[in-house]
């Protein structure tokens, strides 16, 4: 009888916070899942374009389990995306790191960070401003692929860099 | 604007009091092992009118739902019965109950007045002893909240028959998820305990993550993408109103807490890759960095006298569990077992730490002493992770994750000793819940 006495227990008034109304939301938002707006991404075969950058360099690097070194192969694709931002030079980037669905949601949003991070820090090694570069991690909360097997999880373990269709100055 | 304020006036009276039996022997030792479930009735609370006898079944359901629910009692069914309960005040034929090995009796009645004030008042049995356990005990509430009332007569049941402190009357902020895997939606929730009376605290229009409650329930931390990047936000439960706390250009900050004196707050922030804890004064917005290395340093939660924290780092090069002082400091390591720990949570009795673990291919809740001693594991699955304790450190929730495609997260709720695994119902997918403190 630890924790009732005999005497009042409990007592006096509460007043329970008042709650939302659960109508309050709807779900008429979307989501935009690449963290980029549609449109004026030019074509393929321009190469000054975001969706050349996209397709045709590449925008995306992967990543060993648990790991932000680069491979040769991901180098390669930094190289040209380098050089497409140095061509490009009105375009800012922002560089989403991921991890696979194997780790808790925090860790996983520290290692998508360490990604994005090293793609950063090549880019700049390359001669890219550091303004131009943002970075965010989103853990493992986007993922790509949807299996739970290492044929997904290798395509998760991405950095990927998002061109700002829109220059900003 | 806001339709639906639910206002809930409880006042406890002391109501007919012949106490006697304090430690009589109708007693439930929760920390020994594999136990039989105590066998309790708990007929419709009596009323005189229709009005309040629909209201006094539902009250008997919840307070049997909860008690059931936690693996230490077992219902008898209403058809089993001998005696009908038909007044409050009339005396219990004990032998009726004794013949059909009710062990406890919980009898109530429902008053609804003009006000539409629901008056509740009940009497728990030790039949075996033939007398009643404790005091009578009357509580008033809302209609709307009469469920409230349930969970604080199962509270005092639960409490008084196993000398815990009770845990029923609490809540649970949680992120609620809909959609496929690669396009999930998440908002942040509340509800009770049992999953009833949710609400949603946000729309889905950003990723939510994490929340956490103040010491006294009244506000949650939590992590948005609202601007883009992940940013800690605290928001208010009752106005909904929300502000971002860290907002540093060129920054990300996560894994949020309250310390217990409900002002200062440790959490993550990430700055050129690198992941370290900083904590904060949520009145003044000043903060001091806690640790420096370049690992991951990040879930962190401070012991409840809040003089030390808890938190994940990989700087042995696996993410293991140490232990800070508050203020920062030399940290010690206490997990060395096989595998990756994380997001470990201080008890609120003090005694011990929850953590998730990742171990050949599998996620594992469990629970070790502050100094990292007599680690036990109480789940397994493809993926578990991210426990939350009840008000009285009995408890753990915590999410479960499915495999594949079609892959969904829900709640659920174990005992400390690994008994009684439960899914926490849901009717969305739900991660990362966090329980409140027992509601005043």
């Amino acid at each position: 009888m630890t924790y009732l006495g005999k005497a009042v227990l409990l007592c006096a008034g509460l007043a329970l916070a008042a709650c939302t109304n659960a109508d309050r939301f709807d779900d008429t938002n979307t989501v935009d899942l690449n963290g980029a707006g549609g449109g004026a991404r030019g074509s393929a075969q321009d190469p000054n374009s975001p969706l050349y950058f996209e397709q045709a360099i590449g925008d995306r690097v992967l990543f060993a389990v648990d790991q932000s070194r680069l491979s040769p192969a991901a180098m390669g694709t930094l190289d040209g995306q380098a050089q497409w931002l140095m061509n490009n030079a009105d375009y800012t980037a922002i560089i989403e790191g991921h991890a696979d669905e194997q780790g808790t949601r925090e860790y996983n949003l520290a290692l998508g960070a360490r990604r994005a991070n090293s793609v950063q820090e090549y880019l700049v090694s390359k001669g890219v401003a550091p303004s131009r570069l943002k970075v965010v991690s989103y853990g493992k909360e986007r993922p790509i692929e949807i299996c739970s097997s290492e044929a997904c999880y290798a395509k998760n373990r991405r950095a990927v860099t998002v061109i700002s269709v829109v220059p900003t100055s | 604007m806001i339709r639906y304020v639910l206002s809930l006036l409880l006042a406890c009276l002391l109501w007919a009091a012949p106490a006697t039996a304090q430690d009589g022997p109708l007693r439930i030792e929760i920390t020994e092992g594999v136990i039989e479930p105590m066998p309790f009735a708990a007929p419709d609370f009596v009323s005189d009118n229709a009005a309040g006898a629909e209201l006094g079944r539902q009250i008997a359901n919840v307070i049997a739902a909860d008690l059931s629910g936690t693996g230490l009692f077992r219902e008898i069914q209403p058809d089993a019965f001998i005696s009908q309960i038909t007044s409050f005040s009339s005396p219990v034929q004990f032998a009726d109950w004794k013949a059909i090995n009710a062990q406890a009796l919980i009898t109530g009645s429902v008053s609804v007045d003009e006000g539409g004030k629901v008056i509740v008042r009940f009497r728990l049995f030790d039949v075996f002893a033939g007398q009643e356990m404790g005091d009578g005990l009357q509580l008033v509430g809302t209609q709307a909240g009469w469920r409230r009332i349930a969970h604080k007569v199962a509270d005092q049941v639960y409490s008084r028959i196993t000398g815990e402190a009770p845990y029923f009357d609490s809540r649970v902020v949680f992120v609620s998820e809909t959609g496929p895997k690669d396009a999930r939606q998440k908002r942040l929730a509340i509800m009770d305990y049992d999953g009833a009376n949710v609400k949603y605290l946000t729309d889905s229009s950003s990723i939510v993550l994490a929340p956490r409650f103040s010491p006294n329930g009244d506000r949650v931390l939590y992590t948005s993408y609202e601007s883009g990047f992940p940013r800690i936000y605290l928001l208010d439960v009752g106005s909904v109103q929300r502000r971002v706390l860290e907002s540093q250009d060129g920054t990300m900050s996560f894994a949020p807490r309250f310390g217990p004196d409900g002002k200062t707050v440790v959490y993550s922030v990430t700055r050129g890759g690198n992941t370290d804890l900083y904590r904060m004064d949520v009145n003044t917005g000043a903060n001091t960095r806690l640790t420096s290395a370049p690992s991951i340093e990040t879930a962190p939660s401070f012991s409840p006298d809040g003089s030390q924290i808890v938190f994940e780092s990989d700087r042995s090069g696996v993410p293991q569990i140490y232990v800070m002082p508050a203020g920062g400091g030399e940290a010690q390591r206490i997990s060395f077992g096989q595998g990756r720990y994380g997001t470990p949570v201080w008890s609120p009795r003090g005694d011990l730490i929850a953590f998730t673990k990742q171990s050949k291919g599998r996620f594992h809740i469990g629970v070790m002493r502050t100094d990292g001693s007599e680690e036990r594991l109480l789940t397994a699955s493809f993926l578990d992770e991210g426990p939350t304790w009840a008000p009285n450190g009995r408890v753990i929730m915590f999410t479960r994750e499915t495999q594949g495609a079609q892959g969904q997260a829900s709640l659920y709720t174990v005992d400390i000793t690994g008994r009684n695994p439960r899914q926490v119902p849901t009717s969305t997918g739900a991660s990362d819940p966090a329980w409140s403190p027992l509601q005043d």
